[in-house]
């Protein structure tokens, strides 16, 4: 059954860059520094589209670059510690440039179990105040050694963008699309 | 105290009570911050009157970054020994974004982010 949070826009089918992983290939540890790599990548690429021929266009390329290194890095890492281990499945990352935005989707699979407090997770994402929620984590983080969940309150409070997620079923697992818009 | 690696270097001079973050940060969570979150700590531990937290050359900071650094904040405003600085840089667009959620934690960091 597909589920979805926020306005979520299904990706068009006109020009776009993706990146398929196999994430079995290789343990987690091993693969963790592709994602900065993947993303660096994404963002130069990106950055072609926005040439830098004076200082304030050069300024706003660096800007672009810098937020889509950011934001397709934090959506990896996700994607890559979520998905399901020996799933046989892959996960993507895809990339479309509009007019006045840049797009990003990733899609791995989730376990059936994570996707009830993910969904809760998202709900609080979507009805709060990204700056007080921001704050609170932070607060809550530095008595915790858990994971740190600031990396789409980054992406809300500190670069303004859109984020929604699909969620459907695979065979064994559940599978989750996220897409995030970032206004350019 | 120092640590080097590949992508990014750490060290605290004590002299001038600053700590330089250079390279990037990508770590993979809590854990594996730790050693750099024990150098921050360790200065804030000192509780020098000055203390300078120099990253205008740190690339690239994820989010468990973030939330390292937020570790470092509030052990600064526990302790209330401390004045610290961050100095930035408007090369990497994501400090001035970024960094300023910490005077919020603590509203007497002051900070330039030349």
């Amino acid at each position: 059954m597909k589920q979805i949070f926020g306005s979520y826009i299904e990706p068009d089918s006109g020009e776009h860059l993706k990146i398929s992983f196999y994430p079995d290939a290789l343990p987690l540890q091993q693969r963790w520094r592709n994602n900065g790599l993947s993303a660096d990548f994404l963002a130069g690429y990106i950055s072609s589209f926005f040439p830098g021929e004076d200082p304030i266009a050069s300024g706003r390329q660096n800007e672009i670059k810098d937020a889509v290194s950011f934001i397709a890095n934090e959506l990896l890492e996700n994607a890559m510690k979520y998905c399901v281990e020996n799933a046989n499945t892959t996960v993507s990352i895809e990339m479309f440039l509009e007019a006045d935005v840049i797009s990003l989707y990733t899609t791995n699979s989730i376990n059936t179990s994570d996707v009830e407090p993910f969904q809760q997770h998202i709900k609080r994402l979507l009805t709060e105040d990204p700056g007080d929620l921001y704050m609170e984590q932070l607060e809550t983080n530095a008595e915790s050694d858990g994971d740190s969940g600031m990396g789409y309150l980054t992406m809300l409070n500190d670069y303004g963008t859109a984020i929604a997620w699909r969620f459907g079923e695979s065979t064994d697992n559940s599978v989750v699309t996220t897409m995030v818009r970032l206004n350019v | 105290m120092e640590i080097t690696h590949d992508d990014y270097q750490v060290r605290f001079d004590e002299e001038i009570s600053t700590i330089i973050c250079e390279g990037s940060f990508r770590l993979r969570g809590t854990q594996e911050y730790q050693p750099i979150l024990s150098i921050l700590l360790g200065a804030v531990d000192a509780k020098p009157e000055r203390l300078t937290l120099d990253v205008r050359e740190l690339q690239f900071l994820n989010s468990s970054g973030i939330t390292m650094l937020s570790k470092f904040i509030l052990q600064v405003r526990k302790h209330g020994a401390s004045q610290v600085l961050i100095l930035g840089s408007k090369n990497y667009p994501w400090q001035g974004k970024s960094l300023k959620n910490f005077q919020r934690l603590l509203p007497a960091l002051e900070m330039e982010i030349g």
